[in-house]
């Protein structure tokens, strides 16, 4: 890790910094139908830097063993490197402890380990789980069945025509049955910063705790979970430049520790007879069988990574970049924003009239740009703006100014073929 | 640039811009509703069949270029075939659709306009989509067809 005084003071970042971020990250050499490719779907999963990859692949030459089970030398080699990632994480979210960092495949998992583990027995019939109107399926789904198992009801906060948060809607909608609040830190399909601080101080004060949903916030925005006092943050590997299939939830001791565990199986037991088992401690209670060890490893080497340019700073470039987007595009004729928040990031969806999104997918990437095209996993957000889909375009550290131009004239390219 | 105006052809943004037998059949006796998941785009097939023919058919939706096309194309082609000719239509159609550089097939006749969809492998499932709802509506199969 590079230390504090090489980070860059993030009103310093300029486009050249941006280039050299780019070298790092091999994929982005690609071409596609002959030309260069221009990834802008960041928001879907982000690439991966050299030191990620060199990761996975030190770890499978020289380290692999299972974790937590060996006396030999490999074993012990990876237990430390996995144990190690966990400290990085703890770090990363300002946790209090690396007991609090529970390794799951993403943030899909770890919302599904809460939903049953947490939220499952303390649930009653007519209870309440509060979640927003922009939130991804899976902050959704999960809640949905755990309601259809306990006779709980989901309620949902609204959101305006700008695809802000309403405050007003939260207060209102939390009660005396409210038993978790479930919100996105950062809306995927819209860019919209919930203001997490609020809900949470709101919630607390009722007695209530919060689950939020970091999969978009965490490559983006600084997030310290004390500072924050969110009782649980769920976030994947994949979109911090890290592997898929790792991911994971922060949860306070004190809650994790009168929870169930989420499966059974090796790891998560102390000892096993057949007439009692009793289950291991924290972290380990909800890791149960063999983990990607792995694809942790390489999320450490992603925080490491992040970490090095520094948070801040990447925040910095990516609003820029947001901004000069978001003006250049104006210039389009048909072009709407969806999602026009006074507070976003990172992201930009919109519709052209007359336009299907995924046929602006398809001539775009014709021209090397990769966006997403449809829903993104959010329809109740497209139902809410009256929509089918949206096209979307996502950034991430290593995008540039000149990105952004390539976008801008490729969706002249769209509209020269669909106005002809 | 070639393969896009191959995708986009003028024939399929008129079809785009004005799809032939786009509204509800009143005297529909046949009819069902296809949703892609992956885009949102969501269509409902009407037909009326009398004797093994489809004397009438419709369709109601919205879509991308390709898929609203593409149903309209197929109103246009089915109107008056027997049912048993529809399922030798789609499989050539089909064929069409997912094998790049396939030779011509005059019996296809105008929905070869969609041959370019072969170099968009993602987008073979915009141009079936009305087609699987086609199939779904014929059997009567009243619960929503899904391209995944």
């Amino acid at each position: 890790m590079k230390s504090e005084s090489n980070i860059l003071a993030p009103e310093a970042v300029t486009e050249a910094d941006a280039r050299r971020w780019r070298d790092d990250f091999p994929i982005l050499s690609e071409t596609i139908g002959g030309h260069l490719l221009t990834y802008l779907d960041n928001a879907a999963t982000t690439q991966k830097p050299n030191s990620v990859i060199a990761s996975e692949v030190t770890y499978y030459r020289h380290t692999n063993a299972n974790v937590h089970r060996g006396v030999h030398t490999l074993s012990q080699r990876a237990t430390d490197a996995y144990e190690a990632a966990r400290g990085k994480v703890q770090h990363f979210i300002n946790a209090a402890s690396s007991n609090e960092i529970i390794y799951v495949r993403g943030t899909t998992e770890a919302i599904n380990l809460v939903a049953q583990s947490f939220a499952r027995p303390r649930l009653a019939p007519g209870d309440e789980i509060l979640i927003s109107a922009m939130e991804h399926h899976s902050n959704i789904v999960p809640w949905q069945m755990v309601c259809a198992q306990t006779g709980a009801v989901l309620k949902v906060v609204t959101i305006n025509d700008a695809g802000e948060f309403e405050e007003d809607c939260f207060e209102r909608l939390l009660g005396p049955r409210t038993r978790l609040v479930a919100v996105t830190h950062l809306s995927n399909a819209l860019g919209s910063i919930v203001p997490v601080e609020q809900v949470i101080e709101f919630a607390h004060a009722n007695g209530v705790p919060v689950l939020l949903d970091g999969a978009q916030a965490i490559a983006h925005m600084g997030v310290d979970v004390r500072a924050l006092d969110c009782d649980f943050y769920a976030f994947s590997g994949h979109k911090i430049y890290g592997p898929t299939g790792i991911g994971v939830l922060y949860g306070k001791a004190a809650l994790l520790d009168a929870m169930m565990p989420y499966q059974g199986g090796g790891d998560m037991i102390r000892t096993v007879t057949f007439e009692k088992t009793e289950y291991n401690e924290l972290p380990y209670k909800f890791e149960a069988g063999t983990p990607n060890i792995a694809g942790a490893i390489g999320l450490g080497a992603a925080l490491d990574y992040v970490c090095a340019i520094g948070i801040a700073a990447i925040a910095v470039h990516e609003h820029a970049l947001l901004d000069y987007a978001t003006a250049r595009v104006a210039d389009i004729a048909g072009l709407k924003i969806i999602g026009t928040a006074g507070n976003k990031a990172s992201i930009l969806s919109f519709t052209i009239a007359g336009i299907h999104p995924h046929d602006i997918g398809t001539i775009l990437d014709h021209q090397g740009v990769a966006i997403r095209a449809g829903h993104h996993c959010a329809m109740p957000v497209m139902q809410r703006f009256g929509l089918a889909g949206t096209a979307r375009a996502s950034f991430a550290l290593y995008n540039t100014r000149a990105e952004v131009d390539g976008l801008i004239s490729a969706l002249h390219q769209v509209m020269e073929i669909f106005r002809q | 640039m070639s393969d896009l105006r191959e995708l986009y052809q003028d024939v399929i943004f008129d079809h785009y811009k004005k799809p032939r037998n786009c509204h509800v059949l009143d005297c529909a006796n046949h009819q069902a509703e296809g949703f892609n998941p992956l885009c949102g785009d969501q269509l409902t097939v009407y037909l009326r069949v009398d004797k093994g023919v489809i004397s009438d058919l419709s369709f109601k939706g919205s879509g991308c270029a390709i898929s609203t096309a593409s149903a309209s194309l197929m109103t246009e082609a089915l109107k008056g075939k027997r049912i048993d000719e529809v399922e030798h239509l789609f499989e050539d159609f089909h064929h069409m659709l997912t094998t790049p550089g396939d030779a011509s097939r005059p019996e296809l006749g105008k929905l070869e306009v969609l041959a370019g969809v072969s170099e968009f492998p993602a987008r073979v499932k915009c141009a079936t989509l009305a087609w699987h709802t086609l199939q779904s509506a014929l059997k009567n199969q009243n619960k929503p067809v899904s391209t995944e």
